[in-house]
C-alpha cells in the first residue's frame, strides 16, 4: 500500500475576487538571476503545454519539452472549431466576470470548486489580450474591433473566434511562441518523444522515462519539476473525436506514482457528430454544435419507418427536443440532447445504417432564409458532411449522434494546480480542475490557455523556490530502477506475439465502455462493465500481436503500450461511476432522474470531488473525498423545459 | 471492391527502399483511405508481418501530421483535403493505387511513408512569430484591424503545416508554407515591427534547410488542402525587396 494521502488543495479564502491577486502576492518568487538553475519538463505541446513551454521559457527558466508528434502544432488542440469565451463584455450584453464564473459553475452542474472557477473567469479576458498581441486573427466587426458570438446556450455573446478554426489558430500563436523560445534556447524541444514514465525521488517528481519514438531509445530526462498537459482520455472509448495517438498513458502512469485521479467518470458526450458508418470506423468527426441553432432534430414517429426522410410526412415526424424542451427546443446543452437522442435510438426509432443516428433537418431555414444564407453560415461543415457521408445536406437531413468528445475528469491538482506527488503539475485537460460535470462550449481553449500562460507560471515558481535548484542526473537508483521498468514492460509487450490486434481489443474495450460507461449509466451494467474489463486486459497480456521490433520506429509498439493503460483506466472510471449513485451533469444514473427524465443531483451525498488512490492493484483503488462549498453560486437543479 | 496497392516500404533512413505490392480487399467505398490502410495493416499484422508505417492524428484535416503521394498526386484526387479526408468511393474496383511518402531532401524519410518534416518548424523558428512575451500584452480592443485584413490574415494563417506544397513542387521548394506565415502576420498591424526582419531570416533558413527555390509553377497551391493561394508567395517577394532594400539604404 502506498503511503496515505492528504488532499490540501490550498484553496483561498477571503472575498473571490481578490483571491487569486492575494495568492500571487503570497507565492515565493525565484530570483529572476537564478531561473535558468531550474529545469523543468513539460510534456505535451498543445494549448496548455505549449502555452506553458513558452512562458516559463520567457521567464527564463531552463525548459524541455515533449509531443508524441512531429511538430507541437499537431497537438489536437488544433481541432477545436467552435470558439474561446472571455468576460470582455465588449457587447455590453450584461457579461461580466461574475457571469461567466456563474454560468460556468452552474453548467458544470455544481461539481467544480468556486475559486478556481473564478479565475479562470478572470484570466479569461487576459487571454485575449495576449492571444491577440501574437496576431492570432480572430474575427473582426467591420469597424476593425473584435467580434463575438452567442455560443453553447450562453445568453450572452462572449464567444471570440476565427470561423470554425479557432483551436488551429490559437495552437499555433502558442505554437509560435514556444519556437521562439526555441530558437531562443530557452526551451529544447523533443518532438516524436512519448513519456512511458514517471521518477520519483524522496516522493518527488524528479524527471520522467521516454520512449524515442524514431529509434526507439529508452533514456530518463530529470528536472527539478515536472508538467504533464496531455490533455483528455476519451480514447478508452475507441471511438471519440479525439485524435487517434491521444492516449492516457502519462496521466496514468503518473497515477501508479501516487498522484490521486479525479472524477474519471466525467466524461462530456457532443450530441452533433456524423454517425459511425461500420465497423472499419477509426475515429468518429463532430461539427459545430453552432448547427443546432438552424436544424431540427426529429425522427420518425413510428417504430421501424423506414422511409426516406423526405417521404416521411410532418405529421409521422417526432421533433423530440422541441417536444420535451418547448423553451430550449433544439439549443438544450450537451448532455441533455445527446441522451435524449440515445433514448429514441434505444427505443427503435433511430434512422440511417445501424439504427443509431437522429435527423438533424436544414429544411425549414433554407425555405426561411434561403439556401445561401444556410450556405454561409455552415458551408464548410455541409462540405464536410458531403464528402463523409455521400449525402447532400443542402436536399436530406443530416444524420448525427453522439460521440465522446472530453473528459472533464483528471489528475487530481491542487489551487496551484500541483498533484498530489509534490513537484509535478498538472495542466489543460489532463487535470480535474474547472468543469465540474460538464463543460460549456469555448470553455476547454480558455482554460488550457489560463493554466498554460498565466497560472502555472504564477504558481511553479512558489514550488521551485521553496525547493530550491537541485540538478540530478538520470544515475539515481530510482530513476534507473524506473527506466528498467518501462524497458520490461516494452519487451513483455513485444513477446507475446499472440493472435489478436490490439486494435481489435482496443474496439471490444471501446465497445463495453460505450454500452455500460456511456451516455447513461446503471447500476447493473457498470458491474457488467467490472465484469467484462479484467477479463479484456487478461486477454490483452495473453494474446496481443505486436510485431515489429524494440528499436526504430513501431507504431504498433506505440499502440499497444497506450491501450494496456487505457485497458487500467476503463475499470476506475466504471468503479467511479458505480460509486457516484447521483446523476451530475454528463454522468447519468438512470436510477438518479427527476420525474422528467432529467439528471438528479444528490448534493447531501456527493457534493465532493471523487479522488481515487492506486492502491497497487487496479480493480481497488482507494478514494478520498474533498468536499465542495458554494457560497456564492447556491446550487440548484438545472431545467431547460 | 478490390484493390491492388503499391506501396512504398523503407525499413530506416538507411534503407534503400521499394515498392511492395499488396491486394486490399472487401473495402467499402464509405471509408476513409487511411482506414483501408488501418485494414491492410490489421490483416499484415495478423500474418506477422510489419504493417506499413504513415502517419496520421486528428483524421479531420487538421492537425496536418497525415500525407502522402497517391497515384502521383500529394493528398490524392481529393482537391482541398488531406488524405485523412479521401474517401474510397474515390476509386473504383479493381483500381492499383501507387502510395508514396513526400520527397523531397529536407524531408528524409525515417520508415516507409513516414518523413521527418521537422525542417518546417526551424523555418517558424527562424521568425515566424510576433515576438510578445506572455503578459506584455495590451488591451484586444486598442489596435483595430480592418475585417478585409484579418480574413486576409486567416486565409494564410489556415495552412496546416502538412508539407504536401514542399512534395508536390518540382524544386522541392517549402516557399508556399513559409510565405502564408509571412503573409498572416506582416498584413496584421501586430506583425509590422518585425516584418522586414522576419522575411529575411525565414527566407535565409529556408535556403540553407536545403528547401528549393521557387519558379512559380503553381503545384503547391494545386495541392494545398487549405487551399492557400500563390499570392502569399508574390507578397512574400514583394516584402523580401523591400528588406534587401531597406538594408541596403541603411548601409548608404
Amino acid at each position: 500500500m502506498p503511503a496515505d494521502v492528504m488532499l490540501d488543495s490550498k484553496l483561498p479564502t477571503g472575498p473571490i475576487e481578490t483571491r487569486w491577486d492575494e495568492r500571487r502576492f503570497s507565492l515565493k518568487l525565484v530570483n529572476p538571476t537564478n531561473k535558468r538553475k531550474y529545469k523543468v519538463i513539460i510534456v505535451g505541446s498543445g494549448l496548455a503545454g505549449g502555452a506553458a513551454a513558452a512562458s516559463l521559457g520567457e521567464l527564463g527558466y531552463n525548459v524541455e519539452c515533449f509531443a508524441y508528434q512531429d511538430s507541437p502544432r499537431r497537438a489536437h488542440s488544433i481541432a477545436a472549431q467552435g470558439g474561446i469565451n472571455a468576460a470582455k463584455n465588449y457587447r455590453n450584453d450584461g457579461d461580466s466576470i461574475f457571469r461567466l464564473f456563474y454560468d460556468t459553475v452552474k453548467g458544470g452542474d455544481f461539481r467544480a470548486r468556486e475559486s478556481n472557477v473564478y479565475r479562470l473567469a478572470q484570466v479569461s479576458v487576459e487571454i485575449i489580450d495576449q492571444c491577440v498581441a501574437q496576431g492570432v486573427p480572430f474575427a473582426r466587426e467591420y469597424g476593425g474591433l473584435l467580434d463575438t458570438r452567442s455560443f453553447g446556450g450562453a445568453q450572452v455573446s462572449r464567444t471570440f473566434y476565427a470561423r470554425g478554426q479557432t483551436g488551429q489558430q490559437l495552437l499555433l500563436g502558442a505554437y509560435q511562441a514556444l519556437e521562439r523560445q526555441i530558437r531562443a534556447g530557452t526551451v529544447k524541444m523533443f518532438s516524436r518523444t512519448e513519456m512511458l514514465d514517471l521518477v520519483l525521488v524522496d516522493g518527488r517528481a524528479r524527471g520522467i522515462v521516454v520512449r524515442d519514438l524514431i529509434t526507439g531509445e529508452i533514456r530518463t530526462h530529470m528536472a527539478d519539476a515536472v508538467v504533464l498537459g496531455t490533455g483528455g482520455y476519451g480514447n478508452v472509448f475507441y471511438l471519440s473525436t479525439n485524435a487517434m495517438g491521444s492516449n492516457a498513458t502519462a496521466i496514468w502512469r503518473a497515477h501508479k506514482r501516487g498522484a490521486l485521479f479525479a472524477n474519471p467518470c466525467f466524461t462530456q458526450i457532443h450530441p452533433t457528430c456524423i454517425p459511425v458508418s461500420g465497423s472499419h470506423q477509426s475515429k468518429l468527426t463532430l461539427m459545430s454544435e453552432s448547427l443546432r441553432n438552424d436544424g431540427r432534430v426529429w425522427v420518425p414517429k413510428k417504430i421501424g419507418d423506414n422511409r426516406p426522410p423526405d417521404q416521411i410526412p410532418e405529421d409521422d415526424r417526432d421533433y423530440f427536443l422541441e417536444r420535451k424542451y418547448p423553451s430550449f427546443g433544439n439549443l438544450v446543452p450537451r448532455d441533455v440532447a445527446s441522451r435524449n437522442a440515445k433514448e429514441v435510438c434505444d427505443q427503435g426509432r433511430g434512422v440511417g445504417p445501424g439504427g443509431r443516428g437522429v435527423y438533424l433537418d436544414f429544411a425549414d431555414s433554407i425555405a426561411r432564409l434561403g439556401e445561401d444564407v444556410i450556405r454561409q453560415r455552415y458551408g464548410n461543415l455541409f462540405d464536410m458532411y458531403e464528402n463523409i457521408t455521400d449525402d447532400n445536406p443542402y436536399k436530406m437531413p443530416m444524420r448525427i449522434y453522439p460521440a465522446v468528445h472530453y473528459t472533464m475528469g483528471g489528475l487530481w491538482v491542487d489551487y496551484n494546480l500541483m498533484s498530489t506527488i509534490p513537484g509535478m503539475f498538472v495542466i489543460g485537460e489532463a487535470n480535474f480542475s474547472d468543469h465540474g460535470a460538464n463543460r460549456l462550449g469555448a470553455s476547454a481553449l480558455m482554460q488550457g490557455l489560463a493554466d498554460g500562460y498565466f497560472v502555472l507560471p504564477s504558481t511553479i515558481g512558489d514550488f521551485l523556490a521553496n525547493a530550491g535548484p537541485d540538478p540530478m542526473t538520470p544515475d539515481v537508483p530510482e530513476a534507473r530502477a524506473t527506466e528498467a521498468e518501462v524497458r520490461d514492460n516494452v519487451k513483455k509487450l513485444l513477446s507475446i506475439r499472440g493472435d489478436r490486434t490490439v486494435d481489435s481489443l482496443h474496439r471490444e474495450l471501446g465497445q463495453t465502455m460505450w454500452d455500460y460507461c456511456g451516455m447513461a449509466r446503471n447500476d447493473a451494467g457498470l458491474r457488467k462493465a467490472l465484469d467484462r474489463i479484467p477479463e479484456l486486459r487478461q486477454e490483452f497480456w495473453s494474446s496481443i500481436n505486436v510485431p515489429g521490433e524494440e528499436g526504430g520506429l513501431n507504431q504498433s509498439l506505440e499502440r499497444a503500450g497506450r491501450v494496456a493503460d487505457f485497458m487500467e483506466l476503463a475499470e476506475l472510471m466504471c468503479i467511479d461511476a458505480l460509486h457516484r449513485t447521483e446523476s451530475c451533469g454528463g454522468h447519468f444514473r438512470e436510477e438518479s432522474q427527476t420525474p422528467e427524465g432529467e439528471a438528479q443531483r444528490d448534493d447531501e451525498n456527493f457534493s465532493y470531488v471523487a479522488a481515487w488512490q492506486y492502491s497497487g492493484n487496479c480493480s481497488e483503488p482507494v478514494l478520498h473525498k474533498e468536499p465542495l462549498t458554494f457560497e456564492y453560486v447556491h446550487p440548484t437543479q438545472r431545467s431547460y423545459k | 471492391m478490390n484493390l491492388t496497392l503499391k506501396v512504398w516500404r523503407q525499413k530506416d533512413a538507411n534503407d534503400p527502399g521499394r515498392m511492395v505490392t499488396y491486394e486490399a480487399r472487401d473495402i467499402s467505398p464509405d471509408m476513409s483511405f487511411l482506414e483501408m490502410l488501418d485494414v491492410v495493416n490489421e490483416e499484415l499484422t495478423l500474418k506477422g508481418e510489419d504493417p506499413i508505417a504513415f502517419d496520421s492524428d486528428c483524421r479531420e484535416g487538421i492537425c496536418g501530421m497525415c500525407g502522402c503521394v497517391i497515384n502521383g498526386q500529394a493528398h490524392g484526387p481529393n482537391h482541398g483535403a488531406t488524405v485523412c479526408q479521401l474517401h474510397m468511393r474515390k476509386f473504383k474496383d479493381g483500381d492499383t493505387i501507387a502510395i508514396e511518402p513526400w520527397r523531397a531532401r529536407a524531408f528524409p524519410v525515417i520508415k516507409d511513408l513516414v518523413v521527418n518534416r521537422s525542417a518546417l518548424d526551424q523555418i517558424v523558428q527562424a521568425g515566424g512569430y510576433i515576438s510578445v512575451s506572455t503578459g506584455s500584452a495590451p488591451e484586444a480592443n486598442s489596435t483595430p484591424v480592418p475585417k478585409e485584413v484579418a480574413d486576409t490574415a486567416l486565409d494564410a494563417a489556415a495552412c496546416i503545416g502538412c508539407g504536401a506544397c514542399v512534395a508536390a513542387c518540382p524544386n522541392a521548394s517549402a516557399m508556399l508554407f513559409m510565405s502564408a506565415k509571412v503573409m498572416h502576420l506582416g498584413v496584421l498591424p501586430q506583425g509590422q515591427p518585425e516584418r522586414y526582419d522576419r522575411v529575411s531570416e525565414m527566407v535565409q533558413a529556408h535556403d540553407a534547410l536545403g528547401f528549393g527555390s521557387c519558379t512559380n509553377i503553381g503545384e503547391c497551391s494545386a495541392v494545398c488542402p487549405a487551399e492557400i493561394p500563390m499570392d502569399v508567395i508574390a507578397f512574400m517577394n514583394r516584402d523580401l525587396v523591400k528588406s534587401r532594400a531597406g538594408k541596403q539604404m541603411k548601409r548608404a
